[in-house]
């Protein structure tokens, strides 16, 4: 397995003066022809504990292509679960810009940043986050609510998403009923059906078996490569990090490395 | 997200927990209820008092002479003679305010029939008692002026004396003894029951005042009292003033004199009655949402748990894109629904409670479509108000927080 060091975004795009990105004084825009889905700039994150400042985050700038697959690691407090947050407009920076498939995301409102996340975005935890009591159906259509979808469309997407995870017959079942790999399927599901350019997952595996933790992967790298779907993942297991062909090493809230294979 | 699917949302949530919505509602269900059955006990009450008000006589008022006064002494009510006839007259000829007006004059006497005998009051007054007094002819015809110029020997009976005078009998066209009297029976009056103060308003014998003057007091001219009935109720104290101005004039009573008669507003005494009713239905209304209050703390209570047990499902609505607004609004439309629904149920226990009050208790109730507007009306603001904390509390949690939470 070789690895080269990546530096940025541009030296694996084939050159093509196509779309151009807005801000204009950026050396590297000549080169660019693909809009990343995720462009942060310098971006800084501070949390105030009481009278001490943590520096989650001291500065970290990143592009990431749709159709990527970035695998994030560092120990903890590295500053990766921030990022990520980040990412998924979950909190907002404290300094630097953040581009999110072309929108600043950094000054969003609450509101907006819900609407980002609903439309841009799906996420996978460790701990699948389904809502409890609620049938596999409902979890996997509740995102299509909120985008305030027609119930023919919902019921449409949710029959496809969950042929795609492979788990069709379950559609009745609630949470509960499910073993980890079940549940990680639907909450995969629930991610694909408002069609989000992103996706991002905590430890996607972290409360799976190897098996099943296998096959979740295998499937993640199956949606990358088979439907483009750009997906950052935060790991701290090297073989799970593996399946990535980027890997981004971070330490004390900074990018140590990065990595494409 | 439309209102269908928030309702969905929200009636499943309550769902989850039915025990401890229910109990939740108790609050809601016994405020409500206990308001309305308080309400309508007390609105009972109020119709009863004017229905007492109404039997009596609309807009009643009445004329007594006063008290005399020689020398240092100090006669009781009535020991003045200088009522008359015409100060009845002069009443309803000078006074606007007033409709009609009837000399009184009464005497206790036994009445006689074949067998039967009976010591009832002998009332005499004018031809217009049954409309001043608003006690309409059961059978027969009551007396007219003629009977009144003649001081004719007619009686029109009360129902007791009619049942116990003619058992079984029709008394109209019989002739009766009264003081040794004939008197010919020419009517019979509708049952009035019970006077507020529990005589019985039937054990009477009513004949023109003219003839207990002439023909049982020995002719005598003063009268006892005079009945009025002023044109609207509002009227009544008006009624009252121009009823003092025309007597003080008529008995030439001099500024530094005091009256010689009272005027008695029987709608003051009305008032005052329904006031204490008021005070009191008011007073009850308060001990019920007081109750109230205190259910919706209680759902306040239940809703701010209810967040903080669900916020890590908060976090997930959250991280798939619901909007503070969608969360706030699934919250407050839980609390409301927990008010609204108890707060009909509520409604079921006071209208079943207020019909167990009459029922049971006796007491007169009055179920008005108002108070059950009011109750379910004040319950689902109730909802909203103490439900908007809790829902804005979970609206405002921060998605990461959320999510991590255990």
């Amino acid at each position: 397995m070789t690895l080269g060091v990546y530096k940025t975004s541009v030296e694996i795009v084939t050159p093509e003066s196509t779309t151009v990105g807005e801000s204009g004084n950026r050396e590297k825009e000549k080169s660019r022809s693909v809009r990343p889905v995720i462009s942060l700039q310098n971006v800084k994150k501070d949390y105030s504990l009481g009278v001490e400042t943590v520096h989650a985050l001291r500065g970290i700038t990143l592009d990431v292509l749709p159709g990527q697959f970035v695998a994030v690691m560092g120990a903890s407090g590295s500053g990766k679960s921030t990022l990520l947050n980040l990412i998924g407009c979950l909190d907002r920076p404290s300094e630097g810009t953040y581009l999110l498939d072309g929108i600043d995301a950094s000054h969003l409102s609450a509101a907006e940043r819900a609407d980002i996340r609903n439309q841009k975005i799906g996420f996978i935890f460790q701990s699948f986050n389904l809502l409890p009591r609620t049938s596999v159906w409902e979890n996997v259509e509740a995102p299509m609510l909120y985008a305030g979808l027609p119930k023919d469309v919902r019921a449409e997407r949710v029959r496809h998403a969950l042929k795609t995870v492979g788990i069709s017959e379950k559609a009745k079942a609630l949470p509960n009923q499910l073993s980890g790999g079940q549940q990680q399927r639907v909450a995969v599901a629930r991610a694909l059906v408002n069609r989000p350019p992103l996706m991002l997952a905590d430890e996607p595996t972290g409360n799976l078996d190897s098996v099943t933790a296998e096959e979740i992967m295998k499937f993640l790298q199956d949606l990358n490569v088979r439907r483009h779907i750009t997906l950052v993942m935060v790991t701290h297991e090297a073989d799970i990090a593996a399946y990535a062909r980027r890997v981004i090493q971070m330490k004390d809230g900074l990018i140590q490395s990065d990595y494409m294979k | 997200m439309n209102f269908r699917m928030i309702l969905k949302i929200s009636i499943k949530a309550l769902n989850r927990n039915k025990v401890r919505s229910v109990l939740t509602m108790l609050g809601i269900i016994i405020g409500v209820g206990s308001l309305i059955s308080m309400v309508s006990l007390g609105q009972g009450a109020q119709m009863q008092i004017q229905e007492a008000i109404a039997a009596r006589g609309a807009n009643l008022l009445y004329v007594r002479p006063g008290s005399r006064r020689t020398r240092g002494y100090h006669g009781g009510a009535g020991t003045i003679n200088t009522l008359v006839p015409a100060d009845a007259e002069a009443i309803l000829a000078e006074c606007p305010s007033v409709a009609m007006a009837s000399p009184s004059v009464g005497v206790s006497a036994q009445v006689i029939f074949g067998n039967q005998n009976w010591s009832t009051r002998i009332e005499g007054f004018n031809q217009e008692f049954p409309e001043i007094r608003n006690w309409k002819v059961a059978q027969g015809t009551f007396f007219d002026e003629t009977h009144l110029k003649t001081a004719a020997r007619v009686a029109v009976l009360g129902q007791t004396v009619s049942d116990l005078l003619f058992p079984g009998m029709d008394p109209v066209g019989q002739t009766m003894r009264i003081r040794n009297l004939p008197f010919q029976v020419i009517g019979v009056l509708e049952k009035k029951g019970q006077s507020s103060w529990g005589r019985d308003n039937d054990d009477t014998v009513v004949v023109p005042y003219t003839t207990v003057q002439k023909k049982m007091l020995g002719g005598i001219l003063n009268i006892q009292s005079i009945i009025i009935s002023a044109i609207s109720a509002r009227a009544t104290y008006t009624a009252e003033l121009q009823i003092t101005e025309t007597l003080r004039q008529r008995h030439k009573l001099r500024v530094s004199q005091e009256n010689d008669f009272q005027v008695r507003n029987l709608s003051e005494y009305a008032e005052a009655a329904a006031e204490t009713n008021q005070t009191m239905t008011v007073l009850l209304a308060c001990i019920a949402a007081v109750s109230l209050l205190v259910g919706g703390i209680g759902i306040m209570n239940i809703m701010l748990v209810a967040v903080t047990e669900r916020t890590r499902e908060i976090g997930i609505r959250m991280a798939i894109g619901a909007r503070p607004e969608h969360i706030r609004v699934q919250f407050l439309v839980e609390s409301i629904l927990l008010c609204l629904f108890g707060g009909m149920l509520g409604v079921t226990l006071g209208v079943v409670g207020s019909f167990a009050i009459s029922g049971l208790l006796g007491w007169p109730t009055l179920l008005s479509s108002s108070s059950i507007v009011l109750g379910v009306g004040f319950s689902a603001m109730i909802g909203i108000f103490f439900g908007y904390y809790p829902a804005h509390k979970a609206s405002m949690l921060d998605p990461i927080d959320a999510l991590r939470y255990e």
